[in-house]
């Protein structure tokens, strides 16, 4: 499912399979995710707790803890080579670097023992060969472009003397010190203050502009994506289920899964309606997924044809994919209900 | 830092006085009679009157014990009721050799156990995995004594390559097996402690952005892991250390090793009093000093605990 | 960490319920043993733990029914034969049995590890208790004896304590049992603080439930797991710290057969009846190990946070 210009794609994702192998069973935790992502844009993709979109991130860098996880299949194309299929030392080389990533819990993801400095001066020396007071400069450098005041005493700080929001300040430092072409937010913002989410998601954005990197930018907060993402990717259950531009998404929703979350958001966009509908029932675990399509419990939209085996992703009007034997159905009664309302 | 000392000081001086009055009172309750002890039989009632005397100990137990305490001010710990020495001359002859064999094990537990701890935490259900489990597993059930008699039937008598007793000449090869024994039971408590330390902090969030960083499975482990991984087991050798410099009976008694631990618990068996006490006194002390450092250390080692201190001592 | 971490508060659209509280509220109630009981079954070195030390109970049990001779009978013409088919694990120098003064050994070993862990218990228990619940000035003072009783060298107490009352194995239980208090206290003391502040009581208390309610219901279960762990592993260690008293010649007195005292006798024949050694000890180390086997598999089995 490759969008249009080969050239402007930076990463091409194709079929990428992540499985848990625990006690209690295989997890399927992601099945069948393909995406790609051009060039200075910002694709969110979005779903539910356990839907998969945390792993596919952790995938593409190859993070996965192997055991009891690991990538089945799929190819992750970057530069020219597939990351699934290369070395660790050469795979070393791009993370951090050409990509790099930031985390849920900034509470967590710096080492307690070690300065900010410590750490931040590391991801620059781990790739450029500097001297010492290069790099102290380099590190200051960093710390400001985030918006840390004080950058040069705060090097010598320990993570737990900075906030949640300063913590994740540091960590996007620390993820942009090499200038990466593709930087991955996984859920940057769950873990802060709302007023504080605000803020880091702007630095992001703001950075993202000035370098013209991509930006993977992973949330279940649709208000985050409608906001910030230029496409979008919607995944249930492991397996991506919609994917197309923030518009088409919000506005002309095909999946009857991105319909259901449509309808429980809150939006200021549409007329006062009484209540929220939240989808009913809840997502399948992951190790007995059910057969044919893994939304059909839940969906509105059911037909005996969506128990042949899941929908394959199709593109069912330019630029905007659906895995639902409905998708064009649905489509169809949308078009026909705004001719109506006008 | 300095007032988190002084507190800790200041906490010690209940805790031996503590000890002194238990001990003190234990040796009171005693029934035999030290003076008898020492003339043994056929002494006149007048002979073992005059000794009593002399020994201070026909008082009552306050005044004793008041008497005793002015003396340890003084840094005195009195007159071992069976020898003729200061219970200060004897410690100084005995202790060194039990902080020598201490050490010893301190450093066979350091090196094999913490290794083998990093070993089996990150070949994680392989072999040696498997192996340090088990052979830690079972190090925990055998009595030191036993292991130790085993040893010297084995190295000793069989194989006749180590020595079985003794300090001998001080010599490296007499410290082998007595070392070994007393490392054995804490070496595997390190190594069990330093591979679920590992295993947790392996599995913490800033390990996995220390590989999207780019950093090489060495540079994770080395830099990133170990130092936080040892820092309980940091604590749990210095806590052994403070053990062991207890002395220990059970080695010294098997290897007639010239040992504190050793001389208490025949000053305990003659109810010499002044031994057990001083003897105790010390060990004690030496015990907390150490428990001490080992909390500056892990102050050191773990920059988030500085600056929590108030809650930190529960 | 590997997936998207279950227990968020959800926040867009529906209502916020921390997860924690319906997870953990369902652990107060007991079916945490039910559940770690199901997990221990599956642990196999638990069960092998177990069975050794429900092999040893009832060798204890039925001693004089499964050994082949009476432990104190000496036939001299006997005296320090190696294992044969008569004597499976040899003589003494006494021409006593080894193998029946092993099997009835184990009552003494039996004996004292639920004697004496069942003192520190209960005095951990409640002096844990004390601590925890009421805190302040109780705490304080409970807290620094229990350092005393830690910066004791163990052994020297047991020494000391056996000195001042007379060798028998009463006195081994008191003795082994008064120096193990503190660890217990620390613990139960720990699981108290800990609980007694997590949100799902206040939920209760909330709700209405009375001090006693909350003690007996929501925190007890929880606390009582540690306890229930460091209990199994402690009777292991108490059974060698008798084995040990026993060797330095402080413990059981003759002839009743115990493990450390039979040690302390092969001492001075170890070049000629190396078996006199060998059976003994290897009893003790099979039997520590059931229960470092049994304790081992218990705390996993509470703690489901564990290994994958």
């Amino acid at each position: 499912m490759t969008g249009n210009g080969k050239n402007n794609t930076v990463l091409e994702v194709n079929d990428l399979r992540t499985y848990f192998y625990t006690d209690n069973g295989i997890v399927k935790a992601v099945d069948g995710v393909s995406f790609d992502l051009k060039k200075g844009e910002t694709l969110g993709i979005v779903g539910e707790t356990g839907s998969g979109k945390s792993v596919t991130a952790l995938s593409i860098l190859r993070l996965i803890p192997e055991p009891p996880g690991k990538v089945v299949g799929g190819e992750i194309i970057f530069n020219g080579s597939d990351l699934l299929k290369l070395r660790k030392r050469d795979l070393q080389k791009y993370r951090g670097n050409r990509i790099s990533m930031i985390f849920q819990d900034p509470m967590t993801s710096l080492n307690p023992v070690y300065t900010v400095g410590n750490q931040l001066i590391e991801s620059v020396v781990i790739h450029r060969k500097l001297k010492k007071e290069e790099a102290v400069k380099e590190a200051v450098r960093l710390l400001q472009m985030v918006g840390i005041t004080e950058a040069g005493n705060r090097l010598s700080s320990y993570p737990h003397e900075f906030s949640g929001g300063m913590r994740q300040r540091v960590m996007i430092a620390m993820a942009i010190a090499n200038s990466p072409d593709i930087l991955i937010a996984d859920e940057p913002t769950t873990a802060l203050d709302v007023t504080i989410q605000a803020q880091i998601l702007e630095l992001v954005d703001e950075i993202k502009k000035k370098t013209n990197s991509s930006i993977i930018l992973i949330t279940h907060d649709l208000g985050v994506v409608a906001k910030y993402a230029e496409r979008v990717m919607v995944m249930y259950a492991g397996k991506p289920v919609e994917f197309s531009t923030v518009d088409n998404i919000f506005y002309r929703p095909m999946h009857p899964y991105t319909l259901g979350l449509m309808n429980s958001i809150t939006r200021l966009d549409e007329e006062k309606r009484e209540k929220l509908k939240p989808i009913k029932g809840s997502p399948p675990s992951l190790i007995e997924l059910p057969a044919g399509c893994t939304f059909r419990n839940r969906c509105k939209f059911y037909s005996d044809e969506c128990r042949k085996g899941f929908p394959p992703m199709k593109e069912v009007e330019e630029g905007h994919f659906a895995a639902c034997y409905m998708a064009a159905d649905i489509l169809k009664n949308r078009a026909a209900k705004d001719n109506i309302d006008g | 830092m300095i007032y988190y000392i002084l507190r800790r000081l200041l906490q010690i001086i209940p805790v031996l006085l503590g000890i002194t009055i238990i001990l003190f009172v234990l040796m009171y309750i005693i029934p035999e009679d030290p003076a008898q002890l020492i003339l043994q039989k056929g002494a006149t009632e007048q002979a073992l009157a005059n000794l009593r005397a002399k020994m201070g100990i026909d008082k009552p137990v306050y005044v004793q014990y008041w008497r005793y305490v002015k003396q340890l001010a003084k840094g005195d710990l009195g007159q071992s009721y069976r020898y003729r020495r200061s219970v200060n001359s004897i410690l100084a002859e005995h202790y060194p050799n039990s902080v020598k064999l201490a050490l010893a094990a301190i450093f066979i537990e350091i090196v094999i156990g913490i290794f083998a701890g990093i070993i089996s935490a990150v070949k994680k259900y392989t072999f040696w995995d498997t192996l340090v489990t088990v052979s830690t597993t079972l190090a925990v059930c055998v009595p030191v004594f036993w292991l130790g008699m085993m040893m010297q039937v084995i190295f000793g008598l069989q194989l006749g390559v180590l020595p079985m007793s003794g300090m001998g000449d001080g010599s490296i090869r007499y410290y082998i097996l007595p070392a070994l024994t007393l490392a054995s039971v804490s070496t595997a408590y390190v190594a069990r402690m330093t591979r679920s330390s590992m295993l947790e902090v392996i599995s913490n969030d800033y390990i996995t952005t220390a590989y999207a960083k780019g950093l090489s499975f060495r540079a994770v482990i080395g830099k990133h892991a170990l130092k936080n991984a040892l820092i309980p087991v940091v604590t749990l050798i210095g806590l052994d250390l403070g053990a062991l410099m207890g002395g220990a009976i059970l080695t010294e008694t098997i290897f007639s090793w010239p040992g504190i631990g050793r001389v208490i618990y025949l000053a305990v068996l003659q109810r010499d009093a002044p031994v057990v006490i001083g003897g105790t006194l010390i060990l004690v002390l030496v015990f907390v000093f150490i428990n001490l450092i080992v909390d500056i250390v892990y102050a050191i080692l773990d920059p988030r605990i500085r600056y929590h201190k108030r809650e930190a001592n529960v | 960490m590997i997936m998207d971490d279950d227990k968020k508060v959800k926040k867009v659209g529906t209502a916020a319920i921390p997860d924690e509280l319906e997870i953990e509220g369902k652990y107060s109630r007991s079916s945490l043993y039910k559940d770690a009981w199901k997990r221990l079954k599956k642990n196999k070195l638990a069960m092998l733990g177990l069975g050794i030390v429900i092999f040893l109970v009832i060798l204890a049990i039925f001693a004089p029914l499964i050994a082949p001779y009476d432990p104190n009978a000496r036939v001299k013409e006997d005296s320090a034969l190696g294992p044969s088919s008569q004597y499976w694990f040899g003589t003494d120098l006494l021409g006593r049995d080894i193998l029946s003064r092993v099997v009835y050994g184990s009552r003494i070993s039996i004996e004292v590890g639920i004697v004496a862990v069942g003192i520190s218990v209960g005095l951990g228990l409640f002096f844990g208790a004390l601590s925890g619940y009421f805190g302040r000035w109780p705490d304080a003072v409970i807290m620094r004896v229990a350092d005393i009783f830690f910066a004791f060298p163990y052994i020297l107490g047991a020494i000391a304590i056996m000195t001042i009352l007379g060798s028998g194995i009463v006195n081994i239980f008191i003795a082994i049992g008064v120096l193990g208090w503190a660890y217990f206290a620390r613990i139960f003391r720990g699981s108290i603080l800990s609980i007694k502040n997590k949100e799902y009581i206040e939920a209760a208390r909330a709700l209405g439930a009375s001090n006693t309610r909350i003690i007996v219901k929501h925190i007890f279960p929880n606390a009582i797991a540690p306890i229930i762990v460091y209990a199994t592993m402690n009777v292991g260690t108490a059974i060698i710290v008798e084995a040990s008293l026993s060797f330095l010649g402080i413990g059981v007195q003759p002839p009743t057969p115990a493990w450390g005292k039979m040690l302390s006798e092969s001492l001075s024949f170890i070049d000629i009846a190396p078996w006199m050694m060998l059976f003994p000890g290897l009893a003790i180390v099979i039997t520590v190990l059931g229960f470092v086997l049994l304790g081992d598999g218990l705390r996993d089995a509470f703690d489901p946070k564990m290994k994958n």
